[in-house]
């Protein structure tokens, strides 16, 4: 499909998947300042259906598009470095604290400004879990989604994807404007190019550029500008957003300290294992 | 008006386990509402489906038998879902974490502007008090899940929309039938004023179903591995040790992400739950999402060289070593001593 235009969903997450004891305080709380942000992981394998769709058809642009805060941008970056054309940050304090529907009313209403063909995201990003935003985003603009997909072509007008289920594999096909999710099964992302960093390495969002020194900005390194987008830029309700348009609530959190039990302790001598094993046998818990 | 609803899916024309369990768990939900537990099945050729379903307490079973139903479609389900929805107006609804659940779920959620929270490990009826306008919302439904990686444990509530919405992973609520004769009011769904044209725009041209290989929720002995495992070659001494005890490998969601074993084996909030009557952790730290999946089990082995590891605080028995020590010395010492 030529000419067709793509935007990909991606979130900034921190690595919960690296949970180090580093990353444990002494009270046993997470401390969240030392996890490294990363690309949701399998937003990156979404944005590796985007590129392969990109370099298969002629005239294909891929924006990536991302909601958080300023240091967002520093995904787009990376989407740059692989190949994306261009990125747009949605950044406002309205958005703080939106659960997955206001964050999809907003993701929504960026997707139509944007006015894509095809919209591609992971199918889930690794600090939640919830598999909710993609389905979402699709509700929101009235486009049928395809989730769990690993593959993909176009024949025709359609798209063709194979999606992976719990039991089994499917195949559809799917006419666009579409919502696609895409698994952790699928292929892995490119890496950087080197030619891409050096040409995108000082994309900037206006925020960041003046936040950083003028000297820099006098330098002229700042050429490329990674698009920032507040509520009024997508003409959005504030009472859909953050806290006020969430229908969930947090009601408590609660830091987790496992029960502690009467644990044996033993080491792992030929003597206290082979007690162990003995033991287990005897109460028929093994043998 | 405000009932409790299941959406209860399918598994090769039958209703497929975590249904049951979420009917189980309904089912005295319903009881500490005091509201009717309905379940809504859709599909294709479903005649006497709702003999299945009454014996685990439902009061109603709504039905849309239509063979655009066939296999699960998002747009036909989530037609016929939201249609019945805004008739009926359910005070809850709760659906599997499954494959469709989760493409379900939020669609229909969006649609109808409700909140949904996705892998509850426990769902609990309670009140909420709003300090700032002294309001106290009555029996509301508590979705209680691990978030953050699981390093906390987040009660969600939604107060002002309805229906209240979660899914649940298989496995984690049991699964009871409260009485075989009993039967409840079938209701039929006219499937042909809910559905659109443009809901059939996706189209299904092949599907290839396995049957489940690895089932680890019915093995009585689980060796399970972690990241502290090391490499993918270390899992292969959890597998000579499942071996010659009779049980199977399971893996900590960090295994799983490593590589070192397949999803179909990761236990915890994101995987499957387990109730073993034995299960060896090796090399596992014990993060909650993971702990949440097999603090059940009957008797709990740590073995790890991290005196601090959450998991010895749950487990009964905790060898303070290295795995690729302790593993054979586990084998070698069984073999010496079982008959």
């Amino acid at each position: 499909m030529n000419g067709i235009k793509i935007v990909v969903l991606a979130k900034q997450v921190p690595d919960t998947r690296n949970v180090g004891p580093d990353a444990m305080k002494a009270d046993g709380t997470v401390n969240r300042s030392v996890l490294p942000a990363i690309f949701n992981p399998e937003d990156l394998n979404a944005l590796e259906q985007a590129l392969r769709i990109k370099e298969r058809y002629e005239g294909v642009t891929v924006t990536l598009l991302t909601m958080g805060p300023v240091r967002a941008a520093e995904i787009i970056r990376e989407g740059l470095y692989r190949g994306a054309d261009d990125g747009v940050l949605l950044t406002d304090r309205a958005f703080a604290g939106s659960d997955t529907l206001a964050t999809s009313y907003a993701l929504a209403l960026a997707v139509h400004r944007l006015a894509p063909d095809l919209v591609i995201g992971g199918r889930q990003a690794i600090d939640g879990d919830t598999a909710q935003v993609g389905p979402q985003v699709a509700e929101k603009l009235g486009w049928p989604q395809v989730t769990y997909a690993e593959e993909m072509h176009f024949e025709g007008e359609k798209l063709i994807i194979r999606r992976r289920l719990e039991r089994g594999v499917e195949t559809v096909s799917a006419p666009l404007p579409l919502v696609v999710t895409v698994n952790g099964t699928a292929p892995a992302c490119r890496y950087r190019n080197a030619r891409l960093v050096m040409k995108y390495k000082y994309a900037r969002t206006d925020t960041e550029l003046q936040a950083e020194s003028s000297d820099y900005i006098a330098a002229g390194r700042s050429s490329v500008r990674i698009t920032e987008w507040g509520v009024d830029a997508i003409g959005a309700d504030p009472e859909q957003l953050g806290l006020s348009g969430s229908p969930t609530k947090v009601k408590e959190i609660e830091n987790v300290i496992l029960q502690a039990k009467e644990s044996k302790r033993l080491t792992s001598s030929n003597a206290d294992v082979e007690s162990l094993v003995r033991e287990l046998l005897e109460n028929h818990t093994i043998g | 008006m405000n009932n409790l609803f299941v959406f209860c899916e399918l598994d090769e024309g039958r209703p497929a386990d975590v249904s049951l369990e979420l009917l189980t768990r309904g089912r005295s939900l319903a009881n500490t509402l005091g509201c009717r537990l309905e379940a809504v099945v859709l599909g294709s050729g479903l005649d006497g489906i709702e003999n299945e379903l009454f014996p685990y307490g439902a009061d109603v079973v709504h039905v849309a038998d239509d063979p655009v139903l066939e296999h699960y479609r998002t747009l036909p389900y989530t037609s016929v879902i939201t249609g019945l929805f805004r008739q009926e107006q359910p005070g809850v609804a709760l659906m599997g974490a499954t494959s469709t659940g989760r493409d379900l779920g939020p669609r229909v959620s969006s649609a109808l502007h409700s909140g949904l929270t996705a892998d509850c490990t426990s769902l609990e009826i309670g009140d909420h008090y709003v300090k700032k306008t002294d309001t106290t919302y009555k029996n509301l439904l508590y979705q209680i899940r691990p978030a953050f990686g699981g390093n906390i444990i987040a009660t969600i509530i939604n107060p002002d929309h309805r229906p209240q919405m979660a899914t649940v992973r298989e496995g984690v609520m049991k699964r009871e039938i409260v009485n075989r004769n009993h039967r409840g009011e079938l209701k039929k769904i006219d499937v042909a004023s809910f559905i659109r044209p443009e809901d059939l725009a996706v189209e299904i041209i092949e599907r290839h179903m396995e049957a489940r290989k690895v089932d680890i929720k019915s093995a009585q002995i689980i060796v399970s591995g972690g990241y502290g495992m090391g490499s993918k070659e270390n899992f292969a001494l959890l597998y000579e040790l499942a071996s010659v005890l009779g049980g199977e490998v399971a893996a900590s969601r960090a295994a799983v992400d490593a590589g070192y074993a397949g999803h179909e084996r990761q236990v915890g909030q994101t995987g499957v739950t387990v109730r073993p009557k034995l299960y060896i952790a090796c090399g596992i730290s014990g993060q909650i999402q993971h702990t949440a999946g097999m603090n059940q089990s009957g008797k709990i082995i740590a073995i790890n060289n991290d005196p601090m590891a959450p998991i010895n605080s749950i487990a009964d028995y905790v060898i303070n070593g290295d795995v690729a020590e302790v593993i054979p010395k586990l084998i070698k010492y069984y073999k010496a001593n079982a008959r």
